[in-house]
């Protein structure tokens, strides 16, 4: 028995990507090992840990509770996407950087990809940042083994104050 | 001057490429390796009586499927008994696949081998075995019981039995002015990093060598024990841990089965083969660590001084012990706490259950004793209808007694002797962060609104730095870059920084030019891993002690090149040069072209030191006797002991009149290692300890059934906090150096895990007027806690009586 596979094209972060892959090939393993971009974590496989997390058309989605298939024609931000085309860490990872909200790192993808969504709804809806208990709420999707969320907690306002300073172009979309 | 860089709170240096999804975990690596996935039992407990893989062979991408039967020999050997202990009478330990038995939920019993991983799955689906199911034995209780064996050949399940004593504590129970008997329950948990195990194996037929990628804590180890495995010796095979994911215990047991059994299957294939692990897997098949009941009897004067503590404990290590019995006999020794007690005595029972293994999880059987110290000093406090912090103040180690004997052995075989600390200065400390004495104003007002608000308090001591030794290796090289490695493993604890802070230091280089290699055995073959809290204390000093050997030899190749006796040398910012004449100055990467004499002249800075440039006064050989070419220093680190830090953690508490829901109000830290390399990394480290505590205490248990099923063996069940759960934690540090190493520090790793439990149950009982005995504890089970404390069925504090235990 052999399985069919399926042309798969999408944007990722910004780069129209395809491959091929079954139709039960989950997204998170097609962005790790069919595109090679292995930044995207998984955790745990049941949508609990937050480590898989990337942006779908700009919206926040657990990658392994998703076919690669259903990400087809849809435009998906990883970790990998977060930093400036010269490479230098955008403001969430400088953020991260400077409050030592990581440890083994193995989390901070899906962290980093939350709290890029979370502080540009903020910001988009015409607030500095998340208030405290929304920076708790939003990233109350992701678990950390290391940090016991202090600095992360941290990070989070640091971010917004990092995107406020440098402007919106800096914040980058998605 | 050179920026000092010990002790400073710099940024790490690792975090810009892990942040930009540029890390290298296990499962990142070996893109087209052929996929292993495991048959695992679903049995406790069953004779394994047939296994039938008819269905699979017909798959397409099925490379091998291997059983026990298919093993060579030593492969097929069981498992290493990693720390024999005279104690461990009736240590057993599994096989890599199973040897016609299973002991738990999970045990492996055969192997697939596919091109993808999918399909690896699919085929463990459809490979029958057929089982007979056996009777589990689950539960310290029922283990003790012994009314079924684990093992046939292990009478009364008991794997070990220890006894240490310092004086005659049921003799000085006996005769003390108050005595008080109780028992206490800590129930299981695990390490539970967000990266599973994994094992990738890179075989090279040409030389008959393999390379192995695992996620572990000691890859030299792992190293020794595959080459043993496969019959090779240690040069045919390397190890490394890539970045590895979170450990916290879990990844030092070795060689698990899965790293022999992907190594020898990608030998035998001749192809490279991954395993990772999964969620479910990871519950079921690596370790866990904490359960423990515990008999306690204490006898102690008017001031609540202890003069006799006599514990009995039971502690569950699960179906096999190939890590020994380190967990309970660091329960039985750190117990002790900041504290001297009259005379002590602690038993211990270690029995083979039919779960999952276990294994040091941070903490390492600390968090189980300073349960039963702390809860010991709140009942004496209690009984004595005294202030809590004045009765531990009664009991501590003042900081002239130091170094203290405790009259014990630890777990590395050594004296129990802590080396140094303030407990009383900690204390003060805490309490003031707390708001100690302030509280029961506090507590008061509350109950006025109807709230329902405790306190609680407890201290730990904690060994760390244990031996046997590690050792570091640093090089300069002819662009004066500085490659330092050593062979423990890192796994978020920011290795990469803080031993370049500690070469930048004592080499007087930029920290820019300093890279660190860790847990790669190209690099550095000795070494034996990172557990106990002794990276820094062990490495830091080796890479310190390997600098001060390079710089000895720089200072003089320098002098010879600048005229100039060593001892009026310094070095600043990379530059060798005299100490008041700074013109005078030679840069390091200089000085390393002249420490190696070449012949061949392969690039500019090599001219230097080819045979004709170099100043020839003396006939001597170019290489002097007693040294060595290249500007390099390796040296290692051996303790004669461990180093002891210590803490104290207090907390404020309220709790829900109506649904028992516990919500932390304050977290307050003191926490004293010595002196700091990096202060936020430390302090990183209590962090994320707190919580693994506060999990411990609130949320997280293995939820077994009778018949050895782990009932929550998900992310969905077993409830790891989120940042919702986790209040801020305000931490303060003492810095009382360790007299024992160079550097005076001493670890901080497992710190903020320790206490917790002991405190949150402290700040609870006050809460509510309810004696504590046993955590985690849920809202269900205080919930219910209440009405048996309103039917007299669970007594209130305050309340005279003396337990008696079963």
């Amino acid at each position: 028995m052999s399985e069919d596979v399926y042309e798969i094209r999408l944007t990722v972060n910004g780069v129209p990507r395809s491959a091929r892959a079954p139709a039960r090939r989950l997204l998170s393993d097609f962005l790790r090992h069919d595109l090679g971009l292995t930044g995207t974590h998984v955790g745990c496989e049941h949508g609990v840990c937050g480590c898989c997390t990337v942006l779908l058309d700009g919206a926040p989605v657990r990658s392994c509770l998703m076919f690669a298939v259903s990400a087809r024609a849809h435009e998906v931000t990883t970790v990998e996407g977060l930093g400036g085309p010269d490479g230098s860490l955008g403001p969430v990872q400088r953020a991260f950087q400077e409050c030592h909200a990581l440890q083994c790192g193995f989390c901070t993808p899906g962290f980093l990809v939350a709290v890029t969504a979370l502080v540009r709804d903020a910001r988009a809806a015409g607030r500095a940042g998340p208030t405290e208990e929304e920076v708790l709420e939003g990233i109350s999707g992701n678990l950390c083994r290391c940090t016991g969320y202090q600095n992360i907690v941290k990070a989070v306002h640091r971010a917004a104050d990092l995107m406020a300073e440098h402007g919106a172009e800096d914040g980058g979309e998605p | 001057m050179t920026t000092r860089m010990f002790g400073e709170p710099i940024q790490r240096r690792e975090d810009p490429r892990l942040l930009a999804g540029r890390g290298r975990y296990l499962d990142d690596l070996g893109h087209g390796a052929l996929a292993a996935a495991f048959v695992r039992s679903p049995h406790a407990h069953a004779r394994v009586l047939d296994i039938d893989v008819t269905d699979a062979l017909d798959v397409d991408g099925l490379v091998a499927i291997y059983t026990y039967e298919d093993l060579p020999e030593r492969v097929a050997d069981p498992l290493p008994l990693l720390i024999p202990h005279p104690a461990l009478t009736h240590g057993r330990t599994g096989y890599p696949l199973a040897n016609g038995i299973v002991r738990h939920v999970g045990e492996p019993v055969a192997m697939v081998v596919a091109t993808d991983p999918y399909v690896a799955e699919d085929i463990v689906d459809l490979i029958q075995v057929n089982f007979e199911p056996l009777p589990a034995v689950v539960g310290i209780e029922n283990a003790v019981r012994a009314e079924r064996l684990v093992h046939d050949d292990v009478p009364g399940n008991v794997g070990a039995h220890l006894v240490q004593e310092v004086g005659d504590a049921p003799l000085a129970v006996d005769t003390a002015p108050h005595r008080l008997e109780f028992r206490l329950d800590i129930e299981r948990s695990a390490s539970t990093p967000l990266e599973g195990r994994g094992v990738y194996a890179r075989p090279d037929a040409s030389d008959g060598s393999i390379r192995v990628y695992s996620s572990t804590q000691t890859s030299t180890s792992v190293r020794f024990a595959i080459a043993a495995k496969l019959g090779l010796p240690a040069t045919k095979v390397e190890v490394i841990a890539p970045d590895v994911g979170g450990g916290f215990g879990v990844k030092i047991v070795h060689p698990w089965p899965e790293e022999i059994l992907v190594s020898w299957a990608a030998r035998v294939l001749g192809r490279e083969v991954k395993w990772a692990e999964d969620r479910r897997e990871h519950f079921v098949s690596s370790a866990h660590e904490r359960g423990q009941v515990q008999f306690v009897r204490v006898g102690f004067d008017d001031e609540g001084r202890v003069l006799g503590l006599d514990v009995r404990f039971l502690h569950d290590h699960g179906a096999y012990t190939p890590y020994g019995i380190i967990v309970p006999i660091i329960t039985s020794t750190q117990l002790l706490g900041p504290y001297k007690v009259g005379a002590y005595r602690a038993e211990f029972t270690s029995l083979y259950t039919n779960t999952v293994i276990v294994t040091p999880y941070r903490g390492a059987g600390r968090p189980q004793g300073v349960f039963c110290m702390e809860r010991t000093m709140d009942r004496i406090a209690e009984h004595l209808g005294r202030d809590r912090a004045e009765v531990r103040s009664a009991n501590f180690i003042q900081p002239h007694e130091f170094p203290y004997d405790q009259g014990l052995v630890f777990q590395d075989g050594r004296p129990l002797i802590y080396d140094s600390g303030n407990y009383p200065e900690a204390l003060e400390k805490v309490k003031e962060m707390i708001g100690w004495d302030e509280f029961p104003g506090r507590q008061e007002k509350a109950a006025a609104q109807g709230r329902r608000l405790g306190i609680g308090l407890a201290c730990y001591v904690e060994g760390t730095g244990v031996g046997p030794y590690e050792g570091g290796h640093v090089q300069v090289d002819s662009a004066g870059r500085v490659h330092v490695s050593t062979g423990l493993t890192s796994q978020g604890q920011g290795h990469g920084t803080v031993f370049a802070q500690i070469v930048a230091e004592e080499l007087g280089v930029p920290i820019d030019a300093v890279e660190v290699t860790t847990g790669d055995t190209r690099r550095f073959s000795y070494a034996v891993g990172t557990f106990a809290s002794r990276a820094a204390v062990l490495s830091g000093n080796a890479i310190a002690l390997a600098c001060r050997r390079l710089r000895e030899k720089a200072l003089r190749i320098a002098g010879e090149a600048l005229e100039a006796d060593p001892g009026d040398l310094e070095i600043v910012d990379g530059i060798v040069r005299v100490v008041g004449n700074p013109r005078t100055a030679i840069p390091l990467r200089t000085v390393a072209v002249l420490a190696n004499p070449l012949r061949y002249a392969f690039d500019e800075e090599a001219v230097r030191a080819t045979q004709f440039a170099r100043s020839s006064g003396d006939d001597g050989p170019p290489v002097p006797e007693d040294d060595e070419p290249g500007l390099e220093g390796r040296d290692y680190y051996s303790p004669v002991r461990s180093t002891f830090a210590s803490g104290m953690h207090a907390a404020v508490v309220e709790v829900d009149p109506d649904t028992a829901e516990v919500r932390i109000l304050r977290y307050a830290v003191v926490h004293d290692c010595g002196r700091m390399i990096n202060p936020t990394i430390v302090e990183g480290q209590v962090h994320g300890g707190v919580a693994q505590g506060i999990a411990g205490a609130l949320y997280e248990r293995m939820a077994y059934d009778e018949s050895g099923q782990l009932l929550n063996a998900s992310f969905m069940d077993f409830l790891m906090p989120y940042a919702t759960e986790i209040p801020r934690i305000t931490t303060g540090h003492l810095e009382t150096p360790s007299p024992l190493n160079p550097l005076g520090i001493k670890g901080a790793g497992e710190a903020g895990v320790i206490p917790v439990s002991a405190v949150i149950a402290s700040a609870i009982e006050d809460a509510e007027g309810i004696r504590i005995a046993r955590m985690p504890i849920s809202p269900d089970e205080l919930f219910w806690l209440r009405r048996r404390a309103e039917t007299g069925e669970v007594e209130r504090t305050g309340v005279v009586k003396s337990d008696r235990a079963p």
